[in-house]
């Protein structure tokens, strides 16, 4: 073997060894998973600029914005989605956004597989709230097959408020009807 | 602040997974033939076989995987699947070197031991669905932790091998029981600790900063002190102690948030160090030899040190190339000393390359106990990765001269059954966290949780399938 192969192996060998740590952090980079969280201005800045890119292309469908939520394979229809909308009722809600406690300004869409809250990390909206129970309740779309959502306590110990009253059953939710659990107040937004 | 929280459905990555093994494997036979070309000039003979039996045997478990974990970790197949090829192919080369070709060779049963290592890692990923199932056996992993941990001190079967107590032989077997006493004490750690740490840290008064614990709840602190001080003075054996009382007081850290554990924890050690400094000449010996190796004294004792050390310089930035140096003047260059021998061959560029894989592979492990649910998956999986980054920290520590050298396998690569085994059968544990831990939540049907009152518990096992 001549010194000029071996030498071209050796380093062929480094540069391989390389290459792969670099295609495994590859890996890592686009399998960040968990909830996604984002700023609220971010999106903002996001659906501008999508707005923007549809005034200069009219034609041009999806927008870069819509791809980018797709590569990120957000299973979730986002609230602003004009398909959910159209196919409900005006006055169901599409977002659970928390108005008071620590948690004030997250929101999330509502599934229709139902989102639990409460304070075990299962739950879709973890509360950090010491009232709260570990699974606290649930809002899903009504079981009786009517359009719309309700939302039903679970059993927990110091109870889930509708103003003044405590929940005991199921009870439809609409637009603008605000929850209490311990300190946190949950609202439903369109 | 104003955020949105969108759950997002993971992929499960099997496909990239299948990429980097393409990757992994093509680096260990360029790694193979690489050697072979620089000892003989020849291509190997046997390069189909192995080259094949390697990739059947990782295909294998990644198959396994598709079927049994799909959502587990892409990366941890691919960097242990390179990590033991690398390992094998330094076995290999010393063979060379030495003259035992064949059967004969340590390469020949390292094989082996990898091929029952992947078989038992296969098992763990077949037999065990949740790892929430190994909380039921809090308590049992305790005792065979320690009986495992002390086993090698009942006389008949113990076995003094280089200095220190801590491998027994049954028949023609010799055995390092405590490769497996860790994965055993790290699922009792867990099992006990998300019992128990809302008592150890809460209680307590703060003095300077620190919110010290009860002196009734210093009690399980001062049990693993003890048992580690047992294993330094009956077996000899620092890294061992050091690897489980740190890995305790690490697990206590994690599941409390208190600082103040881990400086309880230094003191102690600090505290069976001194004891030990001067109570036995075989530590003074190692400490005076980290501290000088290259006195005319201490290498008339043990040129080991020093060896290594040079290896490793005379390697460079990019090596001698495998097969091309001297590793096998080292002794103990297979097993303790594997790391100094592939620094020497494949330089600070591929030794670094082996730190970085060690760290992304640590990484996967504490990101998995990030993700995953529930307390005990959490604190077992930061356990368990703790485990091998302290090790890697203690024998490669040692080898490069920051602390005293003590004798630990290097996981994946070091020549040994159990240590193969034990770290094979810790990536499968993290797998199957890790799957638990990326795989989507359960939808729950509507209309279900009406009629039963819901569990408070906070875990409690949901069958997925």
């Amino acid at each position: 073997m001549s010194e000029l192969t071996l030498t071209l192996l050796r380093l062929g060998l480094l540069a391989l060894l390389w290459i792969f740590i670099f295609s495994v952090v590859g890996v890592l980079r686009t399998d960040i998973y968990g909830t996604a969280v984002s700023r609220r201005g971010q999106r903002k800045a996001l659906k501008q600029a999508a707005k923007q890119d549809r005034k200069a292309a009219p034609r041009r469908t999806p927008s870069p914005a819509a791809v980018g939520a797709g590569a990120a394979g957000a299973a979730a229809v986002t609230p602003e989605a004009p398909a959910r909308k159209g196919r409900r009722g005006k006055g169901n809600p599409t977002t659970l956004v928390v108005t008071e406690g620590p948690l004030t300004g997250t929101s999330l869409p509502l599934r229709s597989g139902g989102i639990l809250i409460g304070r075990n990390p299962e739950c879709a909206l973890v509360l950090d709230d010491d009232y709260a129970s570990g699974r606290h309740c649930r809002i899903h779309p009504d079981p009786s097959g009517r359009d719309g959502w309700v939302v039903e306590d679970l059993g927990s110990t110091n109870g889930t408020f509708i103003g003044r009253d405590r929940l005991t059953g199921a009870r439809p939710v609409e637009i603008g009807t605000t929850l209490r659990i311990g300190k946190t107040v949950l609202e439903l937004r369109g | 602040m104003t955020t949105t929280v969108e759950p997002l459905t993971p992929r499960t990555r099997r496909g990239a997974e299948l990429m980097l093994l393409i990757l992994a494997i093509g680096i260990v036979l360029l790694a193979w033939v690489t050697t072979d070309l620089n000892r003989n000039g020849t291509v190997p003979a046997n390069i189909i076989p192995i080259a094949g039996g390697f990739t059947a045997l990782v295909l294998a478990v990644h198959l396994v995987l598709r079927w049994k974990a799909a959502y587990a970790d892409p990366v941890l197949l691919p960097i242990t699947t390179v990590l033991n090829g690398l390992g094998l192919v330094m076995i290999h080369r010393l063979d060379l070197a030495r003259g035992k070709l064949g059967t004969d060779g340590d390469a020949y049963r390292q094989i082996i031991w990898t091929t029952l290592a992947v078989a038992l890692a296969v098992a763990v990923l077949f037999v065990l669905r949740d790892h929430r199932l190994l909380r039921r056996y809090t308590y049992v992993t305790m005792a065979v932790g320690f009986v495992l941990l002390l086993l090698p001190l009942v006389p008949g079967i113990g076995r003094t091998i280089n200095g220190s107590q801590i491998w027994i032989s049954i028949g023609p077997l010799n055995f390092q029981p405590g490769e497996f006493a860790k994965i055993a004490l790290a699922i009792f750690f867990a099992g006990y600790l998300v019992q128990t740490r809302d008592v150890l840290s809460l209680a307590g008064k703060k003095v300077l900063g620190f919110t010290f614990p009860r002196g009734r709840d210093l009690g399980p602190i001062l049990v693993a002190w003890v048992l580690a001080l047992l294993v330094l003075v009956f077996q000899k054996d620092l890294g061992s102690a050091l690897l489980f009382f740190g890995l305790f007081v690490a697990m206590l850290y994690v599941a409390t948030e208190r600082v103040s554990w881990i400086a309880i924890g230094l003191l102690l050690f600090a505290a069976a160090v001194a004891f030990a400094l001067s109570a036995f000449t075989h530590f003074q010996k190692r400490v005076d030899l980290w501290l000088d190796p290259f006195s005319p004294d201490n290498l008339e004792r043990s040129n080991q040190l020093a060896n290594g050390l040079w290896g490793m310089a005379s390697g460079g930035l990019t090596g001698t190339g495998l097969g091309a140096g001297r590793p096998y003047l080292t002794s103990f260059a297979e097993s303790d000393f594997i790391f100094p021998s592939l620094g020497e061959e494949l330089g600070l560029f591929g030794s670094v390359a082996i730190i970085v894989l060690y760290l992304i592979f640590c990484e996967r492990g504490i990101r998995t106990a990030l993700g995953v649910r529930d307390g005990f998956g959490k604190l077992l999986a930061i356990g368990l990765s703790f485990s091998v980054a302290f090790q890697l920290f203690i024998v490669i520590g040692g080898v490069t001269r920051v602390i005293p050298l003590t004798g630990l396998t290097t996981p994946f690569m070091s020549l040994g059954g159990s240590s193969l085994l034990a770290n094979w059968v810790i990536m499968a544990l993290l797998l199957r966290i890790s799957d638990q831990a990326r795989r989507p939540m359960p939808e729950i049907p509507v209309g279900v949780a009406a009629d039963e009152p819901a569990p408070a518990e906070v875990t409690q096992v949901v069958r997925l399938t």
